[in-house]
């Protein structure tokens, strides 16, 4: 298995939407479902699932909001989508928005992207005069309007209530779930939150049928998924790879033999190790938004541990205790193994702390914060714990 | 602050309340707004904006401090922000944040005394492809090595400061 051309296919400006448009909202629901689509930020929720709870509600107001806080570490596939596929990505709010029974869409741009705001301003401005965005889109009586908000850098609003929170003009906070967004959202209204490439998909799934995207894939993970790949390879970059892939496959697309692990979906996801290069990538197995950093032989997994931990210190959000708590604890036995002075006994101590933190934490960010740590300590323990016995540094 | 400064930031302020209709919602872009002008949110720029959205300022202060890009004290002009995410270490960050404090005369978290330059580590920039990636304001950086560094810096140095300005601190860094 290699590269496909899915959704990076070339995709007609405005096919979808138009096809959407001269359908009922419950059909284009439908068509999304038929296609098995869930979330490409990471969570892997259906998407049909999510617009439906949104549009059985009744209200004035709805919203649907294009997650573009890309902030996980290792990724930057919404880069090139933001840059190359906004027509794909704009026919795809608009349906989300038509399907759900909304007027406003909002693309929450990080601020780190913010360099990427005049081009998407500019496309926006021409799809308004070609009738594509606006009152009565595509004569279809439909009317809808797509704006650009700003982040101001914080990893934690890529979570949806955080990043409601931050449109509202709060601090980043992830909220209690429930009420979910789908009923309280933005401003207490119904509010579908959905990752840049799930759009782009659901237009190509509008423009040429369920059937079509379920050709490649698997059963539970239905279609293509873009990775960044990054690190200790000779060809970094986005790739389009069908969902089931193995890590040792993704390997070989990028040049990345000999690795000694791989960074499966960013800080907040799994590291795994050489022996489970079978594994593949899909809901039923390695879930992930994308990241894909490559770890090489030459590299010490405290360090990787140390980077990403640094990482979580920074970006917790601070609420609840599991996450603003351990997260520096973990970072403090990583200086320890690194200076070999961890006993095995603290170790456990330590591991033990990451699970109550997966466990106990409020929102994604603080569940998966301990990943990379209970993963290193666990699949390099004898890298690591070589330093208690003096045979590391 | 000047009595003078003082009010033309309240107008600006009330100006900028009146664009998002005095909404809690318009807060976000109405710090950045400020922080973009004026390279900080000052004590007073928050009192006012709580003034004009009937919120309590320390709310205002609870954002302001929530967020990276936003700050109470002022940054300078060009703010350097160099990402230490693990792809961009991989590929050489921290000969580059060497670098950065040897040709600025500070180190990270610090701006320069002539007010032109903030340096400070960011998380994933998202060019993991093409590190070690740095940001100065909104211009991005990618495949930075050490040599770059001091053509980076003296770009911006060229657009304000007179090379016969420069700090003590700078002269015999750089």
């Amino acid at each position: 298995m290699a590269n496909v051309a899915h959704i990076m296919e070339r995709y007609e400006p405005g096919s979808g939407l138009k096809k959407a448009l001269s359908q009922s909202r419950q059909d284009v629901i439908r068509t999304v479902r038929e296609s098995g689509i869930k979330g490409r930020g990471g969570a892997g929720f259906p998407t049909a699932v999510k617009w439906n709870l949104c549009a059985v509600v009744q209200s004035e107001k709805k919203f649907i909001v294009c997650n573009a806080d890309e902030g996980e570490p290792g990724t930057f596939k919404d880069r090139l989508l933001l840059a190359e596929r906004t027509d794909a990505l704009f026919d795809g709010i608009t349906i989300g928005g038509y399907a759900i029974g909304a007027k406003l869409g909002i693309i929450y741009l990080r601020a780190e992207y913010a360099y990427m705001r005049p081009g998407i301003e500019a496309k926006l401005a021409e799809r308004r005069a070609r009738g594509l965005l606006g009152a009565n889109v595509l004569d279809s009586g439909f009317s809808f309007d797509i704006e650009v908000r700003m982040g101001a850098g914080a990893y934690v609003c890529g979570e949806e209530t955080a990043l409601i929170q931050s449109l509202e003009g709060n601090r980043g906070e992830p909220r209690n779930r429930p009420p979910y967004p789908v009923d309280t959202g933005l401003v207490g209204a119904p509010t579908s939150v959905n990752n840049v490439e799930t759009l782009i998909a659901c237009a190509h799934i509008l423009a040429k049928g369920p059937e079509w995207f379920r050709k490649v894939g698997t059963e539970a993970s239905t279609g293509s998924k873009l990775l960044s790949i990054s690190g200790d390879c000779k060809k970094p970059g986005v790739y389009e790879v069908p969902w089931g892939i193995t890590v040792a496959d993704v390997l070989d697309l990028c040049g990345g033999e000999g690795a000694k692990a791989v960074q499966v979906g960013g800080a907040s996801g799994r590291t795994v190790p050489a022996a489970q290069f079978r594994r593949k990538l899909g809901f039923e197995d390695l879930a992930t938004g994308g990241s894909i950093i490559v770890i090489g032989p030459q590299r010490d997994m405290l360090d990787v541990a140390e980077n990403f931990l640094d990482f979580f210190v920074e970006e917790s959000c601070g609420q609840c205790t599991p996450c603003r708590e351990g997260n520096p604890k973990l970072l403090e036995g990583v200086h320890r193994l690194q200076h070999g002075k961890c006993s095995i006994g603290y170790l456990r101590e330590l591991q033990a702390l990451g699970r109550t933190m997966q466990a106990a934490s409020k929102c994604g960010l603080g569940q998966s914060s301990a990943n990379a740590f209970l993963d290193i300590t666990e699949h390099f323990r004898s890298e690591i714990l070589g330093r208690v016995s003096g045979k590391g540094e | 602050m000047l009595a003078t400064e003082r009010e033309s930031l309240r107008h600006e302020i009330a100006e900028l309340a009146e664009k998002y209709e005095h909404k809690r919602d318009g807060m976000m872009p109405m710090l950045e707004t400020i922080q973009e002008k004026y390279r900080c949110v000052s004590d007073f720029a928050m009192q006012e904006v709580a003034r004009q959205l009937g919120v309590f300022p320390t709310e205002v202060y609870g954002v302001v401090t929530f967020y990276s890009f936003l700050s109470t004290e002022a940054k300078g002009k060009f703010v350097i922000r160099l990402c230490r995410t693990l792809s961009c270490d991989f590929a050489g960050k921290s000969e580059v944040a060497q670098q950065l404090e040897n040709e600025l005369g500070i180190k990270f978290g610090e701006t320069t005394k002539d007010r032109l330059f903030s340096l400070e580590y960011c998380n994933c920039l998202g060019m993991c492809d093409n590190g070690p990636a740095l940001l100065v304001n909104n211009d991005v950086y990618t495949r930075v090595h050490p040599e770059l560094v001091s053509d980076i810096v003296d770009k911006y140095r060229r657009m304000f400061g007179p090379a016969g300005q420069l700090e003590e601190g700078e002269a015999h860094h750089g």
